[in-house]
């Protein structure tokens, strides 16, 4: 297993060098170069205009750029964004990447496990009117324009019913008088997600050792203890009005990219559950008498769940893709809408580095379904 | 020698017919089966009967602007109505579906965008094909460095996410529909199509007729070029069918954005009510949902279409 988890970690440092390679390409194969688009303006003069191509470095040979560019790079220096003036790129991306990350990480969980559920009773069921409808309403999902669908959701949930807020990432007359900066709170409520997941998750794993009898008390107490546990905390530091604000302005989004990638997940599920349940080993326990939802859920599904875990490789770009076009229509200000807005006014240096920030998401989404599929697959596993 | 073709008589028999009367007679025949079989599946017929619908836009459109539909008034691009004195105006009797807040038919956009949607759809397509199919042979039969250069590219453009490296060049570049269709193409092509055509001609590889063809002093080049390639094609045509999806999808999402060089797309229509204002104004509904509709329509019929052919291509899934 070592071995397998040192090769897929090589292989990700080198992938990660030839995508910072093909940034540099991509951004050098523009038809002339920065400076160059200043050439009809009278307000900047030959001489300036040198200037500033010697010290955005463009004098300089493509071969000694683009180590200039790798060195800068890997020390994280993007230079300094254009359309936020003094700020630096890295600045930038450090406040609005944990808004990505978040909805990318919700949405991709959330979308998996509801999507392997229902493929897996889908399967389960198979034949009838609700087979029809379920692969007409996930193609439907797994195809729809997600920016009309998106808006859709704008539509129904915030502008009739005004359950959800429209967009944005909190409501300014109530962070008017707040104490402390949208990222303060945060930061704290991304910390306590990730300590209450984690304390979740060790007590979930341990609980699998206890007998079936005790396995389902310990657990609800565990989430009981946690969920009291985050309430009070919550309440105790005199924010949690905007915690829950912002929240309440999360809710829509993540609901939205998870409905739209939950589809897909869906479909393939079924169709490697059809063909798990094809195996032998499957009649067998059937034919031992065991109970029906056992043979779905222990001897079917966990097998099923193998190219499941595959497809989360190709599905990483679709669902960051996904992920830019809900930020967008939801004005939700992580980097997919950073790098949508950059683009459109030329900001290049802020576009680069919101493009290496979504390179690096998705190698490392890479490289944990690698491990996941390290951990599942005892081929691997006892290699 | 000479002398022994001139001695034989010839022999009328089976063998007498030309190979390529054999050979199209063997198609025709793998054809009707197949349609047959593409027939019994109704998911797959619903998905022909929504792309021959959008397609018919394509020819009904220009016979329109010449005959019934005043070009000062319906052209897509530069008409205005100037009987209307508010636009966008309701659907009525001369605009079926209303008109934008420029004052253009909405129904004329639509149906003049399809052209262009078919056109980078199944050019991306090609692209994308002839690429992942080309590559997937190649690899297969020589195998070694070329190999594993092709694959570890594959999974470098897997990783690539298209919509933002899009986003990115159309700040950097001036992007037109030729050169959206090109770029579409080549990341479908060198991505992951190309790995599952591999593998699909990894099995092609190891049959015993490819033995054969090198037993009867095939070359390298020709075994690939009739032999690999041939036996290819029908998974490469059912991956067509998703690269075109793929193709539309993008174009929709980044005309939606506003970053294309294009005269008129579905995207850009819905970009267009949305600059002037209307996006989440669903009483005018002619404004967004002909052109999303359209757009998640002709995507899902080509996914459909897909997934029929998968079931008759796909060795695995074939029904017996």
């Amino acid at each position: 297993m070592r071995r397998y988890l040192l090769n897929r970690l090589a292989q990700n440092i080198l992938i990660f060098f030839a995508f910072l390679t093909l940034v540099y390409v991509l951004v050098d194969a523009q038809p002339g170069s920065y400076a160059d688009q200043y050439l009809s303006d009278p307000r900047l003069t030959p001489a300036q205009r040198e200037i500033l191509k010697k010290n955005l470095g463009l004098d300089r040979p493509v071969l000694e750029r683009y180590f200039l560019w790798l060195r800068n790079a890997f020390r994280g220096d993007f230079g300094i964004s254009f359309s936020n003036y003094p700020r630096q790129v890295l600045d930038v991306i450090a406040e609005r990447a944990p808004r990505t990350i978040i909805l990318f990480l919700t949405a991709t969980i959330l979308s998996y496990y509801i999507g392997f559920l229902t493929g897996k009773i889908l399967a389960w069921k198979r034949g009838g009117w609700g087979e029809y409808a379920a692969t007409i309403g996930g193609v439907g999902l797994y195809t729809v324009f997600l920016p009309w669908f998106a808006l859709m959701m704008v539509w129904f949930w915030a502008y009739t019913l005004k359950v959800f807020p429209i967009g944005k990432f909190l409501d300014p007359v109530l962070w008017r008088q707040s104490p402390v900066d949208a990222n303060y709170v945060f930061t704290r409520m991304l910390i306590t997600a990730f300590l209450s997941a984690l304390i979740l998750f060790i007590v979930f794993i341990l609980a699998r050792r206890l007998n079936p009898a005790q396995r389902t008390p310990v657990r609800l107490v565990t989430l009981a203890v946690v969920l009291i546990g985050i309430f009070a905390y919550w309440s105790s530091t005199g924010v949690g009005r905007y915690a829950a604000d912002i929240l309440h302005h999360l809710v829509l989004p993540i609901f939205t990219l998870a409905t739209v990638n939950f589809a897909g997940t869906m479909l393939l599920t079924r169709n490697s559950m059809l063909e798990t349940l094809r195996e032998d080993y499957i009649m067998a326990a059937k034919a031992k008498g065991l109970p029906d939802q056992i043979v779905r859920d222990k001897h079917a599904s966990r097998n099923a769940l193998l190219p499941v875990v595959t497809s989360f490789v190709l599905a990483v770009a679709f669902i960051l893709d996904g992920g830019v076009i809900t930020e967008t229509t939801f004005s939700w200000p992580g980097m997919g809408l950073t790098l949508l807005s950059a683009a459109l006014v030329q900001d290049i240096p802020m576009v680069v580095g919101a493009l290496v920030f979504t390179g690096i998401m998705a190698l490392s989404a890479h490289l944990i379904a690698d491990l996941l599929y390290a951990f599942l697959d005892p081929r691997i596993r006892y290699a | 020698m000479a002398e022994l073709t001139q001695s034989t008589p010839p022999a009328k028999s089976v063998l007498e017919i030309p190979l390529w009367q054999v050979r199209l007679r063997l198609l025709w025949r793998s054809l009707k089966t197949n349609l047959a079989l593409f027939a019994e599946n109704p998911i797959g017929l619903v998905g022909v009967a929504i792309i021959a619908f959008f397609f018919m836009f394509t020819i009904i459109h220009p016979i329109l602007m010449n005959t019934v539909w005043d070009k000062n008034t319906y052209d897509p691009v530069v008409g205005y109505d100037a009987e209307i004195p508010f636009h966008p105006a309701p659907p009525s009797a001369k605009h079926i579906l209303g008109t934008d807040p420029l004052g253009r038919d909405v129904l004329s956009q639509l149906m003049w965008s399809t052209r262009s949607e078919f056109i980078l759809g199944l050019v991306a397509a090609l692209v994308s094909v002839v690429i992942a199919t080309t590559i997937g042979a190649i690899t297969a039969y020589y195998g070694g460095f070329i190999d594993n250069f092709f694959m570890r590219l594959a999974d470098i453009v897997i990783m690539l996410p298209y919509i933002s490296i899009l986003i990115v060049m159309s700040a950097l570049f001036d992007l037109t529909l030729p050169v959206l269709a090109l770029i579409l193409g080549i990341l479908g092509g060198f991505g992951g199509t190309t790995i599952i055509i591999k593998s699909q001609a990894l099995t092609i590889k190891v049959r015993t007729y490819i033995e054969a063809a090198r037993v009867a002093g095939g070359g390298d080049f020709h075994i690939i070029l009739r032999h690999i390639i041939p036996n290819l094609m029908p998974l490469s045509f059912l991956y067509m069918m998703f690269a075109v999806n793929g193709a539309i999808a993008s174009e929709a999402v980044l005309s939606f954005f506003g970053l294309l060089n294009i005269r008129m797309s579905w995207g850009l229509m819905i970009y267009t009510s949305s600059y002037s204002g209307y996006l989440l104004d669903f009483q005018k509904w002619w404004l967004i949902f002909p052109a999303s509709l359209s757009i998640s329509m002709l995507c899902a019929a080509f996914y459909l279409v897909g997934r029929a052919m998968d079931e008759i291509i796909n060795p695995r899934l074939r029904k017996r």
